[in-house]
């Protein structure tokens, strides 16, 4: 369109420029302030200017917050996440969309109501649930009387016990628990043609070729969408494996931030602070790079 | 190659019947086209033949087999869908063969299978792409070879040719027309297109409104329609229709300003009844000649190798097809000449076609 | 919408939920439930007897000064935070929308701060706005003791609405972009040939045409505020000063681990779902209402 409005377009870049470093400008400073001594990063105003120290502090870090095993240990916990949500997703959408089985609009609600609490308001008692997985089965073979029938025929106790915390599925499961993905899903089936079912009936293919051999390669490009928000949700999780990882071998790198922040008293290290901060930071920021596009359609296709 | 007998069909959705009760037989080998307007029925019964829809009521069979209760896959049919349906993530090797795969057959053979169908259909080159990268005619040519592999017992067509342009369309109706007579597999043809039917069909059914209408040869249907709906559905431009009333010794038409002699058979005085006259079948003649209709022309519709006339008869609007010569203007008035075997007599009340009258040439209301 | 063909075969189609369904039964249902009843009950920590207590955990609550300071500082922190990335975001993405030179790179690096983890991008900000180096200590060395998260909540709470905004203009510009270019060319370009310029067109065209995105974003960025705010919280005040910060989710957590106060905490989550499903319900309602389900 021809348009002349020279004094908007000054502006559009002006405030567009300003927002450009307002996003940018965090990430530099941490760069910075993490190439530069102990002295330095504690000038007033800091030196935009990075210093020699970068390699330095990024080892420090990394050997003082033991960043090598608990990247590892994200890296498995996020990927976990997304794989389990892109698989389980993709099955239950699959039943409640494909098929007509009495219960499935119970079944469709239970799951979209599991959409409005997120983990953080339910952290205490799924706390507990993980402590041990099997203590709802428990209970609920005690309330129906069957720990005590099973007890009488048999003489055993009835004692179901499995802790989780401390371990991968216990980081896991639960954040696999919610129905983002189903939604995600189900939206992209109702958009498959009904003749490619037909289709592959007329050529013979029941319901599990179907999804296996015609659904399930059509839904690639939301599997990818989904699999990397799911990513750097997971990654980014914070108050879960806070709690549940009191042991040391399994905690991720983003809780391990906290072992960072400088003590009060004495000359705050900032400089190593924002070394371990850059490292944790930067393997979501490359997925997002890099994955951009994903993200994006990902995003807008689960929340709607 | 199969037989299928259809009897006392039905199809209820919810609360609406779409299919009341159809009896059908269709010989072995045999082309039949089931002709009708959208939301006559007609796909869904093509759909309960395959297997896709429940058949609410009455029975199918398949050589005999009665087929209510089996699976798509156990009826021996294969599909060609209007939008084709192919798989968009399978090159048109993969379509071609995934039925074969399905069912177990092993590579080797599967190959040499989808070898002899890509020969056939002139699909050799494209083997390998996918159907994005097709044209429409390809694409259908994929859906019909996805059909033939399987060398099945009936042939379902659902409205496979309509997403084609005109050119595509003619040549691909010759083609499939060339491959039944090769494979002269049972077909089953749904459509809503008229000339495709009337190209196609060995045996044509008309359908309207979830019933059937008529059965027979194209020619029959032409020619002698069983019904009101039949004689105005089939032909283009579609047939006259005048209406009249039975008078003790002919007929009224238009309101009483044209007459017909003709004995009565039978049919009580004041029965109402509708004479239908296919535009192609009227004669033109000078106007004011003996036996001629004096019309006026509304407009004229040049098709090239003949022409639509359009004109006022009597106050009623009505449609003559020549391929004369002549081009009278709006405004004129020119004679027409009906011979009494072209014209048709129906109910009025039931629309079903009535035999019963001998009829002589109109002529003006004394 | 629904399909018209399916398969009939019952028990595979429900095999197929069965995994999701033994997940969100061990954990969502079952702590939900188990939260209800901990909120009705007084129990001891790991073990001991339940006593049933009706309402008397939800009383007791509603009665403390503290939870009503932290209910008060979770909303302040909802409203400005919201306000502050969503208004941000917007006039971003409408300007990118302008499609002027340079919007391709400021429509990849604006959604950076959206990939990056709060607890991370809250021990950076902790530094950039520390009061003794740092950015921030500037003015504390023209006027010293002005600004001083550690001591002064408003400081501390400012601080954590940048550090949150941050994160969610990313976010919310990402919306609002794709919200902006979901606009038909065509109507702005009729807008134009009908003599309207371009910030008259944003106000009569594009805004409207937006509003749905906009009330969908307001209840996400809430409800998120409420949530993803933990490890903000958590890596820069810890709650303080003086509980200041001591935002909804947070004090659920400090009442219940360190606290070791399940029922109390257990009501407390009670309270924040009841606010997070009826803004849910809210939002579904609206959404139901504009998009057309074939």
């Amino acid at each position: 369109m021809v348009e002349r409005t020279p004094f908007l377009n000054f502006f559009t870049h002006l405030i567009l420029f300003v927002g450009f470093v307002f996003c940018v400008a965090p990430f530099a400073v941490v760069a910075i302030a993490a190439s530069h001594n102990l002295r330095d990063v504690n000038d007033v105003p800091m030196s935009l200017l990075p210093g020699s120290d970068f390699w330095v502090n990024i080892k420090t870090a990394w050997v003082t917050a033991g960043l090598g095993p608990k990247l590892l240990n994200s890296f498995i916990v996020a990927g976990g996440v997304a794989a389990g949500k892109v698989i389980i997703s993709a099955l239950t959408a699959f039943s409640i969309v494909y098929f007509r089985f009495p219960g499935r609009m119970f079944i469709f609600w239970l799951i979209f109501v599991t959409l409005m609490l997120p983990l953080e308001v339910r952290i205490v008692p799924t706390y507990a649930v993980v402590a041990n997985v099997l203590s709802p089965y428990q209970a609920i073979l005690d309330v129906t009387g069957f720990s005590w029938l099973i007890e009488k025929l048999s003489g055993v106790q009835v004692s179901l016990n499995l802790g989780l915390l401390n371990s991968y599925p216990g980081l896991i499961l639960p954040l696999v628990a919610t129905a983002t993905g189903t939604f995600l899903y189900r939206q992209f089936f109702l958009t498959v043609p009904d003749e490619l079912t037909e289709a592959a009936r007329m050529d013979g293919a029941g319901p599990l070729r179907f999804f296996i051999d015609v659904l399930l390669p059509l839904s690639r490009n939301n599997m990818a969408a989904l699999g990397t928000i799911m990513f750097l949700w997971a990654w980014n999780q914070y108050l879960w494996p806070l709690l549940i990882t009191t042991d040391q071998s399994h905690a991720m790198a983003v809780t391990e931030l906290k072992q960072l922040i400088p003590n009060v008293g004495g000359t705050p290290e900032w400089h190593i602070a924002m070394a371990g901060t850059l490292i944790v930071m930067l393997p979501p920021l490359v997925v997002v790079v890099l994955m951009q596009r994903w993200i994006v359609r990902g995003l807008i296709a689960t929340e709607k | 190659m199969a037989s299928i007998t259809i009897r006392g069909v039905k199809k209820n959705y919810a609360k609406t019947q779409v299919v009341h009760g159809v009896d059908l037989d269709f010989a072995s080998g045999e082309f039949v086209v089931i002709l009708g307007p959208s939301g006559c029925g007609k796909s869904t019964l093509l759909r309960m033949i395959a297997g896709l829809e429940e058949i609410s009521d009455g029975t199918i069979a398949i050589d005999g087999l009665v087929v209510n209760k089996l699976e798509p896959r156990e009826r021996g049919c294969a599909m060609v869908f209007q939008n084709y349906a192919l798989y968009p993530h399978m090159s048109v090797a993969q379509n071609i063969g995934y039925s074969l795969k399905v069912a177990g057959i092993p590579a080797a053979e599967r190959n040499q299978r989808i070898q002899a169908v890509a020969r056939t259909l002139e699909l050799e080159h494209l083997l390998d792409r996918k159907p994005m990268a097709l044209s429409g005619g390809q694409r259908q040519r994929v859906a019909m070879g996805r059909a033939m592999i399987r060398e099945p017992k009936v042939f379902l067509f659902d409205e496979p040719l309509s997403n084609l342009d005109a050119k595509l369309r003619v040549q691909m109706r010759s083609e499939i027309r060339k491959l039944h007579r090769r494979l002269n597999a049972t077909s089953v043809f749904v459509t809503h297109d008229q000339v495709e039917a009337m190209t196609l069909a060995d045996r044509l059914v008309i359908m309207n409104g979830g019933k059937v209408e008529q059965v027979g040869t194209p020619s029959e249907i032409y020619t002698r329609p069983a019904s009101r709906f039949v004689a105005t559905f089939v032909g283009a431009p579609a047939m006259n229709m005048l209406e009249g009333t039975v008078e003790l010794d002919g007929l009224s038409l238009l309101g009483g300003s044209r007459r017909l002699a003709m004995a009565r058979a039978g049919l009580p005085v004041g029965t109402k009844v509708a004479m239908g006259i296919r535009p192609e079948a009227v004669r033109l003649v000078a106007s004011g000649s003996a036996g001629a209709l004096d019309a006026t022309v509304d407009l004229v519709e040049e098709l090239g190798a003949g022409r639509v006339i359009y004109v006022d008869l009597d106050g009623a609007p009505f449609s003559v097809m020549t391929s004369e010569a002549v081009h009278p203007e709006p405004g004129s008035t020119i004679g027409l000449k009906i011979l009494p075997e072209d014209m048709h007599f129906f109910s009025s009340e039931t629309g079903s076609r009535l035999d019963v009258f001998k009829a002589s040439v109109p002529e003006p209301a004394l | 919408m629904e399909k018209r063909v399916t398969f009939s075969s019952w028990t595979i189609g429900i095999l197929f939920a069965v995994p999701q369904l033994l997940l969100i039964f061990t954990f969502f249902y079952w702590p939900a439930g188990q939260a209800v009843y901990w909120s009705l009950t007084l129990q001891q920590p790991w073990g001991g007897g339940n006593i049933w207590v009706g309402l008397d955990n939800f009383r007791s609550i509603l009665a403390n000064a503290d939870y009503w300071n932290s209910i008060t500082a979770s909303l302040v922190f909802a409203g400005i935070s919201t306000g502050l990335a969503m208004f941000i975001a917007l006039v971003l993405a409408a300007l990118t929308d302008r499609q002027l030179a340079g919007s391709r790179l400021y429509r990849v690096v604006l959604i950076w701060p959206y990939g990056i983890a709060a607890p991370a991008l809250a021990l950076a900000f902790r530094f950039i706005l520390a009061p003794e180096a740092g950015f921030l200590s500037v003015i504390n060395r023209i006027w010293p003791g002005i600004w001083d998260p550690g001591l002064d909540g408003a400081d501390a709470m400012a601080s954590i609405i940048v550090a949150f905004s941050w994160k969610y203009v990313g976010y919310n510009f990402i919306f609002f972009l794709a919200a902006f270019q979901a606009i038909p060319r065509s109507l702005i370009e009729a807008a134009a040939m009908d003599g309207s310029g371009v910030i008259r067109r944003f106000w009569d065209i594009q805004f409207p045409l937006i509003t749905p995105t906009i009330f969908f974003l307001l209840v996400i960025n809430i409800t998120e505020s409420f949530q993803d705010s933990f490890g903000i919280v958590d890596i820069m005040t810890s709650g303080g000063p003086a509980n200041a910060t001591n935002l909804m989710v947070y004090k659920i957590y400090s009442d219940g681990f360190k606290g070791l106060d399940y029922s109390g905490a257990a009501a407390q989550s009670i309270i924040l779902m009841l606010l997070i499903i009826v803004l849910t319900i809210f939002q579904f309602r609206f959404i139901e209402r504009r998009v057309h389900y074939g």
